[in-house]
Formats: C-alpha cells, sequence, structure tokens
C-alpha cells in the first residue's frame, strides 16, 4: 500500500479491570500497528479508564484500529481526534553546575519550571503540545541533560 | 442458593440447555469433574486429547447451531486446547472453553502445571475471564455464552482457579446479561438498505458473494429466497458451502483459490458485488488491486471491522445478515431479474468454456471420484467434516451439498487434524445423519487417538482417507512453484489403517477399486460403528483450478482438456 501515514491521537474509553491494557496493547502488536505513545489512568468517579494512544498509519489503518478497539468487549467508546487540545509532559535533570537562570528562562517559555533542586542535579518540568516538547528538548540540549522523561501525550477534543 | 464454584458450572451449563460437553480431566479442574460425576443433566464425552475436545465442541456447534462447550484443565491441559480455540476464531464458531488454573494463592509462583492461560488466550478468543471470585461465576458463564453466540459468534475462554471452584458462594443465574460496553448492532439501515437496492436495481452483472456468516446466522433459507426473487447468480465462499443447494440453477460454484472458472470469471466480471457475511479472505480475492475492478460493492457483515478492511465498501450496511436479508426481501421487488438474462449466459459459457471437473485417465482411483461418489450414494443423508488440504479442497468442490451446516470444514486456521474430533461432535450433535470425515493420509494421523473415543461413545464416525501417500497439497505447490522438490512429503511409510482402526475396535477397509469402494462405505453405513476406509487413489493429482497466491482470479490455472 502506497497510502500516506499520518499521526493520529485515539482516545480510548475503557472498563478499568484486569488486563484491559494487556487487550489493546496486544491488539496493536497482533495486528502490526503503530504506537508512538501511551498515557492511561482512571477516570474519575467512574469504572472506567482513559487512554490516550497516539499512533500513526494510513486513512484505512486507522479505521481499521478504531474498529478492532471498539470490538474488544472492555471498550466502551473510541475516539479518533480531529480537532483537539494535546498535552505532554517532560521531566529533564540538569548538573547544577550548568546555567541555571537560562534554563529557567527557557522551561518557562514552555509552560513550565525548576521543580526539584538538589545538591549536584535540577529538575524541571515543562507540560506542552508534543510538538514543542520536542522543540524544548532541543533547546536544552547543551545544557548536558541528564536525563529525560516524557509522559506520552493526553488529549481532549475541543 | 449458597453453592460451590464447581457446582456452579454445572448450574450454569444447565441453564444454558446444554446436553453435551466435551472434555478431558486433570488436577486443577477436579472439582468440576466431581460434580459432572454426581449430575445427570448432560453427557460428558471423554476425548483423548484436550485439542480434540475443541475440535469436537467446534463440530458439534457447527451441526447444531448451538453453542459448544469444552473443558479442560491447566497447563498442558490448556496449551493442548489452544489450536482449537484459535481455529473457532478464525472461523467465528460460539463456543464456552472452561479452563483449570493453579488456586489463587500458587497463581505467579511457577506452580505445577501453571500457565498464564488467558494471556495465551487472549488474541485467539473473542473474550476471556479468569474468575478470582465465585461471586462472580454466575455473571462470567452467562456472559461467556451471551459473547460466543451473540454479535460476530467466537470462542469465549473462562479460566477458573481450583479454590474458586471449592469457594461456597452465592449463586443466581436469573439476573439478565448486562454488559454496558458490548452492544452488537444487528438491524441493518434501512436507508443503506434502500440504496442497496437500488444499486442492484441499476446494474447489469450483480453478483451474490455468499459467505459463512450466512451459516452462522441461520439466514441460509432467506438467502436462497432472495437469490430466487432477484434472479441473480451467486457464488459461494468455502465457510459457505451448503447456503444453496447444489442444484440451484444460479449457483455457480466456490470461488477463491480452488473456486471453478466460472465463479472467479464471474467475480471478475460483475459491476456489483453483494457480499452477505463474507469477508475478502485472501483465498478468495487472491490480488486485491484487481478483484472485482470495475464493481461497486455492498457489504452485509455483522462485524463493522470487515466492512471496507480490505476491499472498500460503497454500501456498508452492519447487521445480522438474516435481517438484512430479510429487510431486502421486502423491498426486492424493484429488483427485475430478466434484466440478467445476457448476464447469466455469459456464465454459463464460462462454465461450458471450463467445468469444474477432473479426468478419469488413471489405474488407480480418482480421489475426487470418490468425493462425487460419497454424494451420489449418501447425498442429503450425510454431513461431511474434512481435515485440512487435498481432500479438503477436493470435498468443497464435488459434493453435492444440499442444506446449511451439512459441511463442517476448518477454513481459516487450516487446521490439520481437525475433522475426526469435529465428526464426532457432528454425530453427537446430528445422530440421524451419517458423519463422514474425509480426510488425508496425512490429516488423519494427526488426531488419530480419537478413535477411542468414538468406538467408546459409539459415534460412528466413517474416516475416508484419500490416501496418495504424500502430504499433497504441499507437494503440489512443491510440484508447481519449487521445481517438484518434494521436501519431505513423501508419506510413503504408513501405518495398516485397517488395523489400526480394527485395534481400537473399529472396522477398516483398504480399498484399490471402484467396487470395492461402493462395497467398504455401504457396509460402514449399515454396520453403524467406527470406520475407517483407506482408499489408494491417484499419487499425483493436484487441485484444479488453482489460483497461484497472490495473483489475480481471472489468471488461473486450469485443468488441461482432453479428447473424449
Amino acid at each position: 500500500m502506497t497510502e500516506n501515514s499520518e499521526r493520529r491521537v485515539v482516545s480510548v474509553i475503557v472498563v478499568n479491570e484486569a488486563s484491559v491494557l494487556s487487550r489493546i496493547t496486544d491488539l496493536f502488536s497482533g495486528r502490526g500497528y503503530n504506537i508512538t505513545s501511551l498515557t492511561v489512568a482512571p477516570i474519575p468517579d467512574s469504572k472506567y479508564s482513559r487512554l490516550t494512544i497516539v499512533t500513526s498509519g494510513s486513512v484505512r489503518v486507522i479505521e481499521q484500529i478504531t474498529k478492532q478497539l471498539h470490538k474488544l468487549i472492555p471498550v466502551l467508546k473510541v475516539y479518533e481526534h480531529a480537532d483537539l487540545v494535546e498535552k505532554e509532559m517532560a521531566l529533564v535533570k540538569f548538573p547544577i553546575t550548568e546555567n541555571i537562570s537560562d534554563i529557567n528562562a527557557i522551561c518557562e517559555a514552555y509552560n513550565g519550571k525548576i521543580v526539584n533542586v538538589g545538591n549536584d542535579v535540577i529538575i524541571t518540568m515543562v507540560a506542552d503540545e508534543p510538538k514543542r516538547i520536542d522543540h524544548y528538548l532541543e533547546a536544552i540540549k547543551r545544557y548536558n541533560p541528564k536525563e529525560i522523561v516524557r509522559s506520552g501525550a493526553v488529549a481532549l477534543e475541543r | 442458593m449458597q453453592i460451590s464454584g464447581a457446582q456452579m458450572v454445572i448450574e450454569a451449563l444447565i441453564a444454558e440447555g446444554v446436553d453435551t460437553i466435551f472434555g478431558y480431566p486433570g488436577g486443577a479442574i477436579m472439582n468440576v469433574y466431581d460434580e459432572i460425576y454426581k449430575q445427570d443433566g448432560f453427557q460428558h464425552i471423554l476425548t483423548r486429547h484436550e485439542q480434540a475436545a475443541v475440535h469436537a465442541a467446534e463440530g458439534y456447534s457447527k451441526a447444531s447451531g448451538k453453542v459448544g462447550v469444552a473443558l479442560i484443565t491447566s497447563g498442558p491441559g490448556f496449551t493442548n486446547a489452544v489450536t482449537g480455540l484459535a481455529d473457532a476464531y478464525m472461523d467465528s464458531i460460539p463456543l464456552v472453553v472452561i479452563s483449570g488454573q493453579v488456586p489463587m494463592s500458587l497463581i505467579g509462583t511457577d506452580a505445577f502445571q501453571e500457565i498464564d492461560a488467558v494471556g495465551i488466550s487472549r488474541p485467539c478468543t473473542k473474550h476471556n475471564y479468569l474468575v478470582t471470585d465465585a461471586a462472580d461465576l454466575a455473571r462470567v458463564l452467562k456472559e461467556a455464552f451471551y459473547i460466543a453466540a451473540s454479535g460476530r459468534p467466537g470462542p469465549v475462554h473462562v479460566d477458573i482457579p481450583k479454590d474458586v471452584t471449592a469457594q461456597i458462594a452465592e449463586f443466581d443465574y436469573s439476573k439478565p446479561v448486562e454488559i454496558e460496553t458490548y452492544k452488537p448492532n444487528v438491524v441493518g439501515n434501512p436507508r443503506q438498505i434502500k440504496k442497496a437496492i437500488e444499486a442492484i436495481a441499476n446494474s447489469k452483472r450483480p453478483l451474490f458473494y455468499l459467505g459463512g456468516g450466512i451459516i452462522n446466522s441461520n439466514a441460509a433459507y432467506q438467502v436462497r429466497e432472495l437469490v430466487k426473487k432477484t434472479g441473480i447468480p451467486a457464488v459461494e465462499t468455502f465457510m459457505a458451502r451448503g447456503t444453496l443447494s447444489y442444484d440451484d440453477e444460479l449457483l455457480i460454484s466456490m470461488l477463491g483459490m480452488h473456486g471453478s472458472y466460472a465463479a472467479n470469471m464471474a467475480m471478475s466480471e460483475t459491476d456489483m458485488v453483494i457480499a452477505l457475511g463474507a469477508r475478502f479472505d485472501d483465498r478468495v480475492t487472491g490480488k486485491l488491486s484487481e478483484f472485482a475492478k470495475n464493481a461497486g460493492v455492498i457489504h452485509v457483515d455483522i462485524d463493522p471491522a470487515s466492512i471496507s478492511k480490505l476491499v472498500n465498501a460503497d454500501f456498508p450496511i452492519v447487521g445480522d445478515v438474516k435481517n438484512v436479508v430479510e429487510q431486502m426481501l421486502e423491498k426486492c421487488s424493484e429488483i427485475d431479474p430478466d434484466n440478467y438474462e445476457s448476464w447469466r449466459e455469459t456464465i454459463n459459457n464460462f462454465d461450458e468454456l471450463h467445468p469444474l471437473t477432473f479426468h478419469e485417465d488413471t489405474d488407480r482411483i480418482k480421489p475426487q471420484w470418490v468425493v462425487k461418489r460419497v454424494g451420489e450414494l449418501l447425498g442429503d443423508s450425510a454431513n461431511i467434516s474434512t481435515d485440512v488440504g487435498q481432500h479438503q479442497m477436493w470435498s468443497a468442490q464435488f459434493y453435492p451439498f444440499s442444506r446449511p451446516r451439512q459441511w463442517i470444514s476448518s477454513g481459516g486456521l487450516g487446521t490439520m487434524g481437525f475433522g475426526f474430533p469435529a465428526a464426532i461432535g457432528v454425530k453427537a450433535a446430528a445422530p440421524d445423519k451419517v458423519s463422514i470425515n474425509i480426510t488425508g493420509d496425512g490429516s488423519i494421523l494427526m488426531n488419530i487417538q480419537e478413535l477411542m473415543t468414538a468406538v467408546e461413545k459409539k459415534l460412528p464416525v466413517i474416516n475416508i482417507i484419500l490416501n496418495n501417500n504424500y502430504l499433497g497439497m504441499v507437494r503440489q505447490w512443491q510440484t508447481l512453484f519449487y521445481d517438484k522438490r518434494h521436501s519431505e512429503t513423501d508419506l510413503s511409510v504408513q501405518p495398516d489403517f485397517v488395523k489400526v482402526s480394527e485395534a481400537f475396535g473399529g472396522i477398516g477397509y483398504r480399498v484399490t477399486t471402484k467396487e470395492e469402494f461402493d462395497i467398504a462405505l455401504k457396509e460402514s453405513v449399515e454396520k453403524n460403528v467406527v470406520s475407517i476406509i483407506d482408499v489408494v487413489v491417484e499419487r499425483l493429482e493436484n487441485v484444479m483450478p488453482m489460483v497461484p497466491a497472490g495473483g489475480s482470479l481471472f489468471n488461473m490455472m486450469l485443468l488441461e482438456k482432453k479428447e473424449k
């Protein structure tokens, strides 16, 4: 198939029960679909959890993904987002010897700040659109980040 | 009422109207077997292998239309059953398979006969459960039966730890099933159906593409009516054999890799494919980009994920094919059968050009003759199960199927060893019909131990081995595509199948002539005991016609023409 592969965000509402997450991930691996990132947490005051899956594929593949997800018994709803607010968080550890005020300024530009200061390292947190997180991680390269962790995206329809 | 988990299993099966289950006991499921000993609500058929238990349950389900039930133990008992689960999943057969598991306190400790059963069955079942509290059992078992039989049917696996089967809890099976997240759509959208009918009425060369979903939803007789009223020719998939009767004038034949020339040409020339409960499998479509290239597609299926998965549907209709066909029947007077006169003639010409046939040009019996002969002698009075390989394709091509649920074969997974245990289940479900297993000399050895089950339970399956001393289908591909390098497919070294059958308490015949075959089959039917008829057939016969894998339907390898 020569169809173009597109990045897509799919939200899945599932019954919060044992092994439900492996049902979802097994489906992706078994059918050869991509998972770029996956986040999951319970929906407050309900028996459901919400997964946000960033995936990619042709229009046909994305349609199959939503249909196959829907076929799983514990899946209540599948949203394939078109118009959405999407955010991701990143934590980064820097040596305390780096220029902290520069780092702080960059973090502020990406909705973030320094959240922890230790003897040898500081930890920063930013929360922004996934693409801007990419830019942020590019921008802080020169400050010798020691560890980086990204949360994966969460999203809501506008 | 307060009862044990094991008693709950029995009560649930009885409440579901189950009359026969298949299984094999072992450590983790012993509490349930203890209750089976005490009850008389249903019969238990002890197979001699867990894989056979599940295949027998499949055969039972396919012949009866009911949910098949199998009961097995943990660890190797479960892993042996996995092939059966996968087979049922691929062919959408409703099953409830209950397995024992090590006690809850031992789960995760690598205990004796422990395996992560629900982890293994997840990708090859419609749904599965690990029951951790006996108080959930009534709900879980009721859901299992409901999920297995509703929507697109499939196997459901219920894994029950040993301590849960011993646990006493409240049991109430009267509560209706309430699964908020599972509501299959069974009625077709009337507007879509109206549009589809209009599209058919405006088409010049429409074609019904009938799939196994019709059998599953018990819609064959409605489909027969629709075909008759519209005068539109029909092709059947392998899974749909028996939907139309073999003598229906509008039935072209089976299509696909070993479908007839006329069926595949009709599919290539049609301008409107009407797919009913079919899923555009690769063995049906051949090369996708060339499949029904100039046709619109109406696709009726209970499973939305089957629609536009491989071939884009112009008129998608999600619903139970029985309901949708009934809805179509109400509107089909718009379709004028006379419009398709020349189209039907075109198809007849295709069939006359390259009919589905074979040449009787060798001293040895031709395997196709055996299938045809069984059809002539038994016809409607037999149910036909098969294993997998050449004999299976010849059975699908040449048996005169006259009714739905007469044809029981492993289509999607292609499981060698399916036929004999399935035929045992078929006989248990339909004792009034002769249960035939047409098999090969390769396949029969994959579940030969079931001779013991059939003899013990007096389920007189007649196994007809089309014996060419080859793993024939693989040999055929080696001949055609691997320059005749017959790697590991020569099965010249064989047991004496007659003695094998006799050793288990059955009867056996070695057949080399047509006369001997007639006698062997007649005697087997009359004696009504388990039988093996070992038919020595032409060794190098190929299944023809054939669409090579990945080729287009209209580019078939054809049977060579012979002067009469």
